[in-house]
């Protein structure tokens, strides 16, 4: 208790001396260092377990970059155009070799609402077959929806950037010694989603189709989802860097909880329609028994259990 | 419609600004704590209600009688999905009743829809699920043989569900279009009756914009739902765009025909669904 304390007290001090040294105008620099170099030449920052706040800047998702010899390629853009900045900036602060690509692994804010400021840099963005329509759908709502939580200051200052150019299936991109796999899902977590795979070292960025300690969000096909999940699993990835929770955990075993996860919700809605028990009613029972194996599960999980209800009783 | 929404909204801002102007002046304490204690309820309430202009436009100087049992509306406080939200009516077996108006007060189109019931259908309950674009009451009014009508209320907190884009996977929207499933259910009470009509449709809003041409995709949505039982009417419905992504209604009835479902639809564009359920679908 009191040895506790007092190596607060020491944080603190070393905190503000910190604060004292580097000043105000690294406050940049402050988030760009949160990347971490997960594996050589492979770098990731940890998003917030968290709702998107303007404190956080919507910085609530896995994103990272991979550095080849010749280029540079950004996985996923960030929640905010202030989001999308720390990340360049951190990007500079390793290389100063040109950031060719960025590649959206779907389409969700917290992912892609920093897209502009990779493409100012010169990037060619890289997305699913379906992310153009799904955006042009759903721009305008995710604006509103997002000046709600961003805050309308960070929102505004977003122009949803849709792809460039879109993958149909599986597509190789070369950043000189070193390729990276990019492959289209069918739908599954969104009807976007994309997966890239760095071979030279054995990571894999798995956007939203991989989420730990954060409950998993349906917004595609809770079927799709889980028919796909084997296919995920036979990726010869050494680690994989969930769209959200920890920025690298070892493959395929970080898949365990999801699976278990959307099996369990599956399992509980079918359960629900034979018996004949209206959606209202269904969805408060649904996937109980995973509360408290997740954080934010009280804000996704009655959603998602909405979502499989009125999926699964077509089936 | 859409320009008397408009109207509606810009009055009721203009009402709003008003107040919160008279009560900056007023409040010495200090405005921001008095705007920011308000409870979603208590601005909903506060603000001037979208249905003290319905009331009239959609029933005239009738009167509608509150707090009676003969119908009763049940919706979940807080929506899980904006897009997907429960609403079920019951009626009082008693009263006979025929036509039903679901009104959700502040969605841009706030006639959801409009049930009639056949002579003889006995029905008992009905739900369906309807999107929800704001903090709002929801309304049902229901008008017996005898022609009196009756009110019902409750508030639901939920935002976004109009504009929300509706398809989570549009490529199998558009293939299963028209596709119905009839379900029958077991019920405790011996004559009555339960069962489940779903129809696979997008049932655009109409308040989604396309990005690229900044137009709105054009509404497209079941308009007329016709529901018979052994040859004879059940019920039908005249629907708009607060019904959700493929519409769903669950029935109680006491009407006792027996022999097949049969479902007509049609949607905005001109497209007819029709299916005879023979024997049990599930």
């Amino acid at each position: 208790m009191r040895g506790s304390s007092a190596r607060n007290a020491v944080c603190l001090a070393i905190a503000a001396m910190a604060i004292l040294v580097v000043g105000p105008a690294k406050e940049t620099a402050a988030a760009a260092s949160r990347f971490e170099e997960i594996a050589p030449g492979v770098y990731a920052r940890h998003g917030l377990v968290a709702e998107e706040t303007p404190e956080n800047q919507g910085a609530i998702a896995n994103i990272g970059f991979v550095v080849g010899d010749e280029a540079v390629a950004m996985i996923d853009s960030g929640g905010s155009v202030a989001d999308g900045e720390d990340a360049l900036e951190a990007i500079r602060r390793v290389t100063d070799k040109p950031v060719a690509y960025l590649i959206d692994t779907h389409m969700h804010p917290d992912h892609l609402f920093g897209n502009q400021v990779f493409k100012s840099a010169g990037a060619t963005i890289v997305g699913h077959r379906r992310l153009p329509a799904a955006l042009a759908a759903r721009a305008e709502f995710y604006k509103q929806s997002m000046a709600a939580q961003i805050g309308p200051e960070l929102a505004g200052a977003v122009s949803v950037t849709p792809p460039d150019e879109t993958v149909e299936d599986e597509r190789r991109i070369d950043l000189g010694g070193r390729t990276l796999v990019v492959k289209a899902w069918g739908t599954a977590h969104t009807d976007n989603d994309l997966t890239v795979f760095d071979e030279e070292t054995g990571t894999l960025f798995a956007g939203d189709l991989v989420f730990m300690d954060h409950c998993p969000v349906l917004d595609g096909s809770l079927k799709g989802w889980l028919a796909q999940i084997p296919d995920l699993m036979a990726i010869p990835a050494k680690r994989v860097v969930p769209g959200h929770g920890p920025v690298s955990a070892p493959w395929p075993a970080a898949i365990e909880p999801e699976r278990r996860y959307l099996e369990t919700l599956a399992a509980d809605i079918r359960k629900a329609i034979a018996a004949g028990i209206p959606l209202a009613d269904a969805v408060a029972d649904a996937a109980a028994g995973e509360s408290g194996k997740w954080q934010l599960f009280e804000d996704y999980n009655p959603r998602n259990a909405t979502a499989a209800y009125a999926e699964l009783e077509w089936e | 419609m859409a320009e008397n929404g408009r109207n509606r909204t810009t009055s009721r801002g203009t009402a709003l600004a008003l107040t919160a102007s008279a009560m900056l002046a007023l409040a010495l304490a200090g405005p921001s704590r008095a705007e920011t204690a308000l409870s979603p309820e208590e601005k909903a309430a506060e603000a001037d209600s979208a249905w003290t202009e319905l009331k009239p436009d959609l029933f005239g100087d009738r009167q509608l009688v509150e707090g009676t049992d003969t119908i009763a509306i049940e919706a979940p406080k807080r929506a899980t999905d904006p897009a997907i939200v429960p609403v079920k009516l019951s009626f009082d077996p008693e009263m006979d009743v025929r036509k039903v108006t679901l009104v959700i007060d502040e969605n841009p189109s706030p006639v959801a829809a409009t049930f009639e019931f056949a002579q003889g259908a006995d029905m008992r309950s009905l739900s369906t699920r309807v999107r929800v674009n704001a903090y709002t009451d929801i309304h049902a009014v229901a008008e017996t043989a005898d022609g009196k009508l009756y009110v019902t209320k409750t508030f639901v907190k939920a935002a976004g569900g109009c504009a929300a884009p509706a398809a989570k996977d549009p490529e199998v929207a558009a293939r299963e279009m028209g596709k119905m499933k009839m379900r029958e259910f077991g019920t405790d009470e011996a004559p009555v009756h339960e069962a489940q009509l779903m129809i696979r449709h997008p049932n655009n809003s109409g308040l989604q914009k396309d990005q690229v041409t900044l137009l709105y995709i054009p509404a497209h949505f079941i308009t007329d739902l016709r529901v018979d039982k052994g040859g004879k009417p059940l019920f039908s419905m005249t629907g708009g765009i607060s019904i959700s992504e493929d519409p769903s209604f669950r029935f109680a009835y006491g009407a006792g025909d027996s022999g097949p479902f049969h479902a007509k639809a049609s949607d905005t564009e001109g497209a007819v669904f029709e299916k005879t359920f023979t024997g049990e679908q599930s």
